[in-house]
């Protein structure tokens, strides 16, 4: 347990260290870098730049203040907003978190649905069932996010094209994060139930004279539980990365298109900001999800 | 993006597989002599024809400024398809070095390599190319090399599962006391002998890295104007959707698509055969 935790928190260090240390990789000085590359910097302004990171300082020392102030959240101040950055991602985080619940929602609910569907079916359902994940796994997101809003946008028009806020606003972008999401649990979930139902016990349960379908809810599906939770978990954590195309694809403003903007405009203290955000919270769910797992499947309690 | 084909409980029917391979050939076929098969330019343009329909002179329609699509496709899969041909060969060629190396020596060369992909694979999706791309410029280049070394992890990872179970057949150890060298041992013999699943690894992931390039390019990060890159046409043509032009994205959306899942069906295949297992 402990030395899972100090694991992650190397990972986080060198992660962020990457993250910070990039902006030196880049072609020339780091201040001109810094400033986003405008023309005709004066040098009171290079000055500034110079004093904001700390630029005199010897390298291991700007990134401890670095990271000293992003844990504080004090994240810098975006170059081209002129704003705080920590300021820009609140602003844009809800909306951000909004779409990755609803579309986690979505493929929870159908991707499992599809997979128990595919397992206790079999035959033509299961056929149907992998196929049709095996596409959806095909088709990158910003093609399926252009065909959405062509036909529902615009030629049925039941949803509306642009713009975000209300939930129906974020139906299609929803689908377009879950489809891929959904194709993998749906695989997941066929697989370990198909894997339970030839166990052991699951034949004692039905030479007992079970129902069928109290085998599968009670025996097969609560066994197949423990990797469905960990799939689910960690392909939410990925989300967040996710949303960098469909929020780009859909015109909805949160911070993977804060992301976009901010790289097609040289402002890197914005990227950095909304890449360690990023990098942290898939770090910090996919540790979550690893020490849930003993609470939901005992075996692997006993295991560790 | 995650990993892509997993195994099928039958193997891939052959009709699906032919015409996957056909549709590939066709494609390439099209994207080699595309001046020949065409007599439009994929840069003229001519606003007389702008947003054109299907049509017997624009057989795909037109785009914005009366670009003739089909033209645009067939140059436009050039990049399409060298660009992730490239990335691979980057991440191969890494990633071959690497999972060898860690497979041969074992030891803190094996624990180096194992904790640098940790790192890479800290970053989920595409960020680790995007913190590349957000330092170095966009552009094709930057993004190809900066895929290929995000690639490379995964391609060291298989080979050194890969190469882990070769090292333990005798002939390794027949060289090894015939007094040949290791390093000559590992590209005479052990490189060449893996060679058939790596391949056939690496048919799987083309599908995926050209799914990630188009997306880069669809960013902005990637191919830049005026290049028919089918990520950078599908971004160009959304504007038209709100007037209700549709094929200017959906023409490279569907070039994307089936070029992919023909990748996976004959990657399924490959694999199916090889005893490869798709991760």
């Amino acid at each position: 347990m402990v030395r899972k935790l100090t694991g992650v928190l190397a990972t986080l260090l060198v992660t962020s260290f990457v993250i910070f240390g990039a902006s030196y990789a880049a072609p020339g000085d780091p201040v001109t870098f810094l400033a986003g590359g405008k023309e005709n910097l004066t040098p009171e302004y290079l000055a500034a730049v110079r004093a904001q990171y700390h630029l005199d300082d010897p390298f291991l020392v700007q990134f401890g203040r670095w990271l000293g102030d992003a844990v504080t959240g004090d994240l810098g101040r975006s170059t081209q907003y002129n704003d705080q950055v920590g300021d820009l991602l609140a602003a844009r985080l809800p909306s951000t978190l909004g779409l990755v619940a609803y579309a986690a929602v979505l493929f929870v609910v159908f991707g499992i649905a599809l997979g128990v569907l595919a397992a206790v079916r079999g035959g033509r359902t299961d056929a149907a069932v992998v196929a049709g994940t095996t596409f959806a796994t095909s088709v990158p997101p910003f093609v399926v996010a252009t065909v959405l809003i062509s036909l529902f946008g615009v030629r049925l028009g039941w949803f509306p094209v642009m713009g975000g806020g209300s939930l129906w606003h974020l139906t299609l972008p929803a689908v377009t994060l879950a489809l891929g999401a959904l194709a993998i649990i749906s695989r997941v979930t066929r697989q370990a139930m198909v894997e339970q139902r030839e166990l052991d016990h699951v034949t004692v349960a039905r030479a007992s004279g079970l129902s069928e379908r109290l085998i599968v809810v009670r025996h097969v599906f609560r066994g197949a539980l423990g990797p469905i939770v960990t799939m689910c978990g960690l392909v939410t954590a990925g989300m967040l990365a996710g949303t960098v195309t469909v929020e780009t694809a859909f015109g909805l403003s949160g911070i993977g298109s804060l992301l976009v903007n901010a790289i097609n405009t040289h402002d890197f203290p914005v990227t950095q900001a909304v890449l360690l955000l990023m990098v942290t919270a898939y770090i910090v769910v996919t540790t979550l999800v690893e020490l849930v797992q003993p609470l939901i499947d005992p075996r692997a309690r006993r295991r560790t | 993006m995650t990993a892509v084909a997993t195994l099928s409980p039958r193997p891939v029917r052959p009709l699906g597989y032919l015409l996957a391979a056909a549709f590939l050939a066709l494609v390439v076929v099209g994207a080699v002599c595309a001046p020949l098969v065409t007599p439009f330019e994929p840069d003229a343009v001519d606003f007389g024809a702008s947003l054109a329909p299907v049509s017997p002179e624009h057989l795909l329609g037109a785009d914005q400024s009366g670009r003739d699509l089909l033209t645009r496709i067939l140059y436009g899969a050039r990049t399409s398809l060298v660009g992730p041909l490239l990335l691979l060969a980057i991440a191969s060629a890494l990633g071959v070095a690497l999972g060898t190396l860690a497979a041969w020596h074992r030891g803190w060369v094996d624990a180096v390599v194992s904790r640098v992909t940790d790192v890479m694979y800290a970053f989920p999706g595409l960020l680790f190319v995007v913190l590349i791309l957000a330092v170095f410029g966009n552009g094709m280049t930057t993004a190809v090399i900066a895929l290929g070394l995000a690639y490379a992890p995964t391609i060291a990872k298989y080979t050194r599962s890969v190469a882990l179970a070769e090292c333990g057949k005798p002939y390794i150890d027949a060289y090894r006391v015939q007094g040949m060298g290791g390093l000559a041992i590992c590209v005479r013999h052990l490189v060449p002998n893996m060679g058939r699943s790596i391949v056939g690894y690496l048919v799987v992931l083309f599908g995926e890295g050209l799914m990630s390039l188009a997306t880069l390019s669809f960013l902005g990060f990637g191919a830049q104007p005026p290049s028919s890159d089918w990520g950078l046409m599908v971004k160009e043509g959304q504007p038209a959707i709100v007037q209700g032009a549709f094929l200017p994205v959906l023409v490279p959306g569907a070039a994307i698509a089936l070029v992919v899942v023909s990748f996976n069906v004959i990657g399924v295949r490959l694999a199916d055969r090889m005893g490869v297992r798709g991760i």
